[in-house]
């Protein structure tokens, strides 16, 4: 179990850093909004990794059964409002990248800042 | 047995994100983005997250390659191979891995139930959840009453989001002028020629639109409520748009409808809070609604959820129309 | 009959793992769209069709056993339509069953 709980947290280092390289070095905007949804879902992973308790089930009562163990469910609260804040503004940032194509016509970042430069 | 799974599915999730930032074919990257979300999803079944696995797969693996695919028909499909310097990227990257692997080792032991997140706020919420609200879903209990506030804010982002996506496409796009574009069919004639993705969708329809109304009415009881409710009945919106066609979808479910939708379901949420004021409780507080304050709770949360899936309804939905129904440019 | 139950869940498990390996094999070994997809959505259905009736058989007579029996329906509903989809639509983007892939579609990822 020791092992596994380590692995999850080396898991979220490794795709927390896959997904930020992606912002910072690919130019393409939507490779950039692909690489930022991979960052997010890896502090998500962090969150629920922490919530969870040795032999607990989902927190929710079973009618009749006394005594249940559960796991945490304060953050995987705040982790369901995380998602729907992250497919949001997901979707916002997809609005500004095609207007942008519209705009500018190109979605990589040297060409929009060569196009900007004149 | 459980530790071997969840070893494969990380180890997937890991190949899978180096196999997206690698690609330069868009449609795969946003394809293997699905996929990705449903490892995630899978995981967080594992670790016992039911609410987050089910909203993840439904927002994740589904509306998000949705919206995603919308914008890729409206700008590029392929990626230009990135510019020269990019060790001093990987060097940082590196190194933050690095640190980030090290920070790991202080963390408590996994599951340990001595954690210090597990001390404080959780067993005061799976105490009280009983004895005051009286559902079983402890997840809803925490997000719909005693975070109540907080979804609120969740539901005004979803909003806000909903409002800055209509804005932005509200411009015409300025048309180039050039030869039209020939189809093999009109573009806003949807699946219209091709039977069988039409006859199945058609049959699923019904089905998909009754389990998003199970979803949404059972998440006191089970795993679900207003958000992966909301994502659901809006994936079967769309699957009917790109089935019969854009301009057939708009009369079905006009776009004032659609208005009404997003504004109503925050409306509803907001009310409630204030009929809690009014009834000489504060705002949010549902057990002054009804004589009985388990029952106040009840329809508080019933409510509320509602309120929270009509305009995560209203707000996919209405993206969905404003990617699909843009002409390119 | 527990044990025969546990058995038969085994075998019907163990199976519907190997159609989907087999079919993950000749998704890759494949030499184009519509072999490849040929491959990779027969066997998946069968796959899924086998393991759903292997963890049925562990549910019992349970409204588990008809959730999953719903669940099956659906696969089996949408699986092959998704399969017709993407070939309708390879066909519409102009490849042809005969061709092998083109030389500047993406390899190994």
């Amino acid at each position: 179990m020791e092992l596994l709980g380590l692995y999850h947290y080396w898991i979220f280092a490794v795709l927390l850093m896959i997904g930020f390289y992606a912002v910072i070095a690919k130019p393409n905007l939507i490779k950039k909004l692909i690489g930022l949804s991979i960052f997010q879902s890896a502090v998500f992973l962090l969150y629920i990794t922490m919530g969870k308790v040795d032999g607990g089930t989902a927190p929710i009562f079973q009618a009749g059964v006394g005594d249940q163990v559960f796991s945490n469910p304060l953050p995987q609260v705040l982790i369901l409002t995380a998602i729907v804040v992250g497919i949001s503004t997901t979707a916002l940032g997809l609005g500004i990248v095609v207007r942008i194509k519209e705009e500018y016509g190109s979605i990589e970042e040297h060409e929009i800042q060569e196009i900007d430069r004149q | 047995m459980i530790v071997l799974f969840g070893i494969f599915l990380l180890t997937l999730m890991v190949i899978t994100a180096l196999a997206i930032v690698q690609t330069q074919h868009l449609f795969v990257a946003v394809i293997l983005a699905g996929i990705f979300s449903l490892l995630m999803a899978a995981n967080f079944f594992l670790l016992d997250a039911a609410d987050v696995a089910l909203t993840e797969a439904a927002i994740g693996a589904g509306i998000s390659t949705v919206l995603f695919l919308g914008a890729l028909a409206l700008t590029a499909e392929h990626e230009r191979a990135a510019s020269a310097n990019r060790l001093l990227a990987l060097g940082v990257v590196a190194v933050t891995t690095l640190i980030v692997i090290y920070a790991t080792f202080d963390k408590p032991r996994f599951g340990d139930p001595e954690a210090p997140v597990h001390q404080h706020v959780a067993p005061w919420y799976l105490e009280r959840t009983p004895e005051t609200i009286d559902i079983p879903n402890v997840v809803t209990a925490v997000l719909a009453s005693f975070r109540g506030y907080d979804t609120l804010g969740e539901v005004f982002v979803v909003l806000t989001a909903g409002i800055g996506v209509l804005f932005l496409f509200g411009a015409k796009p300025r048309r180039k002028a050039g030869p039209p574009r020939l189809a093999a069919h009109e573009p806003g004639d949807g699946l219209r020629h091709y039977l069988i993705p039409r006859v199945v969708g058609r049959l699923l329809i019904p089905f998909i639109l009754l389990f998003g109304l199970y979803v949404q009415f059972h998440g006191e009881y089970g795993p679900g409520g207003g958000f992966q409710a909301g994502a659901i009945v809006a994936a079967a919106v769309i699957l009917y748009a790109l089935l019969e066609g854009e301009a057939q979808a708009l009369r079905v479910l006009p776009q004032r409808l659609l208005n009404g939708l997003i504004a109503g379901g925050a409306l509803l949420y907001g009310a409630v809070g204030v009929a809690g004021m009014l009834l000489g409780g504060s705002f949010l507080d549902y057990s002054v609604l009804t004589a009985n304050p388990v029952t106040g709770q009840h329809i508080g949360i019933l409510l509320i959820e509602v309120g929270v899936g009509i305009t995560v309804t209203g707000v996919l939905i209405s993206v969905f129309h404003a990617f699909a129904a843009r002409g390119r440019v | 009959m527990p044990f025969l139950l546990d058995v038969a869940s085994w075998v019907l498990l163990s199976l519907g793992g190997a159609f989907v390996f087999i079919g993950g094999v000749g998704a890759l070994r494949m030499p184009n769209l519509y072999t490849r997809m040929h491959a990779a959505s027969l066997t998946d259905t069968m796959g899924a069709v086998l393991i759903i009736a292997g963890v049925m058989l562990q549910a019992g007579a349970s409204l588990a056993t008809i959730k999953l029996a719903a669940i099956l329906l659906f696969l089996l509903l949408t699986s092959p339509t998704a399969s017709n989809a993407l070939a309708s639509a390879a066909l519409l983007a102009g490849l042809r069953p005969g061709d092998t892939a083109a030389p500047h579609e993406d390899r190994g990822e």
